[in-house]
This record gives structure tokens, sequence and C-alpha cells, in this order.
């Protein structure tokens, strides 16, 4: 059977993949922020998980104001690299696993969560960008990423967007329906985005270290809790753009503690400011 | 019953609900259309005519020409459809943050290396953080520009 071995959790801010992409990463500016993956890249090889359960955010890139799904779940046998306007990223394309997105699907729609199902779809800068900063690949000899991904796509752009308890209670189903997948296959929840960050207005560039490191703890310790922070606290204590962070309750729900198991260990943790507009916060947690 | 926005007293912030959304429909989707090479190459090539192609307000096509990006956004636009207006001009999305407080370039970058703005008295409309709005523009940027006007 198919099981859920970790969750990962980190921001994914577009001008991390532009630095890599441009061969920046060992500037002053960006080394003390890709030093803080060092770990998670060596620690993602040891893992080998097969698929990888990615939650970000599609930044108007696949969705336009024409259709805007709130959860929504790649289907597909591959995803391209967007082109956000300044050309696509150099980085290989995405494959998918149909065969445990269509269960997954079956699963989580009768668990009552309506998904949108898509089959075709280019993934922006929320998707590309933490698999650039967990790989150690595929830059160089290995052209390809070392596992298969299922994209999900959480609108956290236009209002209403979904709260953390309903993010939460998804990652709970999600768990259920990996573990009834008959396939032999290690799988990883990943939830993107964040943290405190606002792009717009008078207020832009707000960070908010001491919020942001104590959302952190609670996530860890108490996620129940976590989930019931409302919306107007993320934007006013994060910033207008910090309400991605209830896609990182959808990977800690689907942990092992939430449906009755041990406490996940934390095998990282790392927090820097900033990055471009942005304070990058990253954790690592597995299921014991 | 009108839609509910507890958001509303968040100084300097926008939250793009439904109804800015309505408002901004043609303007997000005419930044949609420049993720295309060849329409980022014709809008380049000729702004007015490019923008003439698309049902927007005159007070949205001037805000777009002029780059206003704290207007393009009350207007309805959103910051991740302007970015693709960002991208067509080359710049980051720390100088598209960057050019809606009134400071330069260096300024904000600056705010943003010493830990980025502070959250102290910028939490709710009234109070006497850098956000409010009887503290705008922020920096040398906005005066320089009001000196030009």
């Amino acid at each position: 059977m198919a099981r859920v071995t970790a969750s990962v959790y980190t921001s994914h801010v577009p001008a991390i993949g532009a630095a890599l992409d441009q061969g920046k990463s060992d500037e002053p500016y960006w080394r003390p922020l890709f030093r803080g993956y060092d770990f998670s890249k060596s620690w993602l090889a040891g893992q080998r998980p097969d698929v990888v359960f990615l939650v970000y955010n599609d930044h108007a890139t696949a969705f336009s104001l024409d259709l805007i799904p709130t959860f929504a779940i790649g289907m597909g046998e591959r995803f391209d690299p967007a082109d956000e306007g300044w050309g696509p990223r150099p980085v290989p394309p995405v494959f998918g696993h149909p065969g445990l997105a269509a269960h997954i699907a079956q699963s989580v729609v009768q668990q009552d969560f309506d998904l949108t199902l898509v089959n075709r779809m280019d993934v922006d800068h929320g998707l590309t960008v933490p698999l650039s900063l967990m790989c150690a690949g595929p830059q160089g000899a290995d052209p390809a990423w070392p596992f298969k991904v299922i994209p999900f796509a959480v609108n956290v752009v236009q209002y209403p967007v979904p709260s953390g308890r309903r993010c939460f209670q998804l990652g709970q189903a999600l768990r259920r329906a990996v573990e009834t997948f008959d396939e032999d296959l290690d799988v990883q929840i990943w939830g993107t985005g964040g943290m405190s960050h606002q792009l717009q207005g008078p207020r832009a560039g707000l960070i908010n270290r001491e919020w942001d490191n104590a959302w952190m703890d609670q996530l860890i310790a108490d996620p129940a809790a976590c989930s019931r922070v409302p919306h107007i606290d993320y934007v006013r204590e994060a910033g207008s753009e910090g309400i991605e962070l209830v896609m990182w309750l959808i990977a800690r729900g689907a942990m092992a503690d939430v449906a009755g198991g041990a406490a996940p260990q934390v095998a990282h943790r790392f927090y820097h400011v900033p990055c471009s507009n942005t304070a990058v916060g990253h954790l690592i947690l597995e299921d014991t | 019953m009108a839609l509910e926005k507890p958001y509303q007293d968040v100084p300097g912030t926008t939250i793009f609900d439904a109804e800015q959304s309505r408002k901004g429909y043609w303007l997000n989707q005419f930044c949609m259309s420049l993720m295309k090479a060849e329409n980022r190459a014709r809008f380049k090539a000729d702004e007015a005519a490019y923008l003439d192609g698309w049902p927007m307000t005159g007070a949205q096509r001037a805000a777009v020409r002029a780059r206003d990006l704290n207007e393009c956004i009350r207007l309805g636009g959103n910051i991740y459809f302007l970015a693709k207006l960002g991208a067509t001009d080359g710049r980051s999305f720390q100088q598209m943050a960057g050019s809606m407080t009134g400071m330069t370039e260096t300024e904000y970058r600056e705010m943003m290396l010493r830990g980025g703005r502070s959250i102290e008295g910028n939490r709710f409309v009234g109070e006497d953080g850098d956000a409010q709005a009887h503290r705008q523009p922020q920096g040398a940027a906005g005066k320089t520009s009001d000196k030009e006007v």
C-alpha cells in the first residue's frame, strides 16, 4: 500500500528561481538562503520518495479570471514550466502520477471535497521553485526531477479563499486517500507559499518575524489550533500575500498525529529574511 | 446582504475580492495576454493600439500607460496579473512592490535588507506606522514625482 512518509513546507518566492537560473546562488545576498536548504537536499536524496503531492498556488498563470478553482488536482502525465512573462524557467517538465491522482480524486471527492480535475495546465514558480530548492538536480547531468509530482493548486489569489480549517481537513482526507492506494509508494506532501509578505500598496514589504515563528511553532505543536486562525489574522499580521500559509495546513493535516498516531519529528527548520519581498520559512516533518 | 469585508481596516492594503475582481476583469485579462511572447512584442511596439483592443476603462488604460500600480490595483488590478506587465518591462517583483511605496529602488531594497517593513503601527488604519495614509509617500521617489507634478 502507499504511505505518507513526511511533509515539507517552504516558501516559493519567484526570485529564488531567477537567482538559480541566472547562476547567482553563491552571491552574498543569496548564499544564506540556499545554505538553509543544504540539509534538505541531502535529506530528500536519502528519502527517495516515489511521489510528491505538491500543494501550491497558481499565480494567475494556468488560471486567469475566466476560471478560479478553489482546489485543483493535476491528473495528467506531464506539466510544463509556464511562461509567466519572463519566459519559461529552464527546468525540466514535471511528470505526474495519473494513477495515484485519479485514486486521490475519487477518494477525496467521496469524502466531500469538491476538487477540480485538471488534465492540462502549465505550472508556475509556485511549483517549480520548491522543486529547485529541495532537489540537488536536475541541474547538470540528470535531466529530470527524481520523483513523480502531483500538482495541487489552491486559490489564494481571489477571495473567497479556503479557510485554514478547510485546508487542514483536506490534508486529513488526503492521508486516508493515499493509505488506500494499492501500489507500494512512498508519498510526501509538500505545502508551499508564505511566509509574511505583502506585494502591494503602501504596506508592501511587510515582514513579521515574530508572528511567522509563533505560527510555525503552533503548526508543529498544535495544528488543530493553528487551523482555526482566521483569514484576517494572516492579512493583518503577515501581509496580504501571507494568506498563502493556509496551504501549509494541507500538508500538516496529512501527518500521522492528526489521525491519532505519534507526533512528527522536526527534521529541519529554517527561517530567513529577506528574500526579495518575502520572509522565507522552511520545515521538514517526518512521521515516526 | 453586502459582501462581508473584515479586511478594510488594514492600512495600505487592497484585498482582491469578488468586487475588485469584477471591476478589474479586463485589466487583468489584458495582463494575462502578456504571457505570450508575440503579444509582449505587439504591446511594446504600440501600447495605445494594443490597449485599444481591450474593453478597459480610460482610467485603467491611463494607469497602465503610467505604470501606476497603486492606481491599477485601486481600479481592480491584482499584483499577480500586473506582474505580467512588470515582466514585459523587465522588472522584478521587488521593483514592482517598491514602486507602490514612494521609495526609490535602493531605499526599498535597503528596507528589506534591514528586515522588512515593521508591523508596528501598521495593523489598523488610524495608527502611526509608515504605511498609514498620512505618511505617504514614504521615500525620495514619491517626493520627486510630487515636484514634477
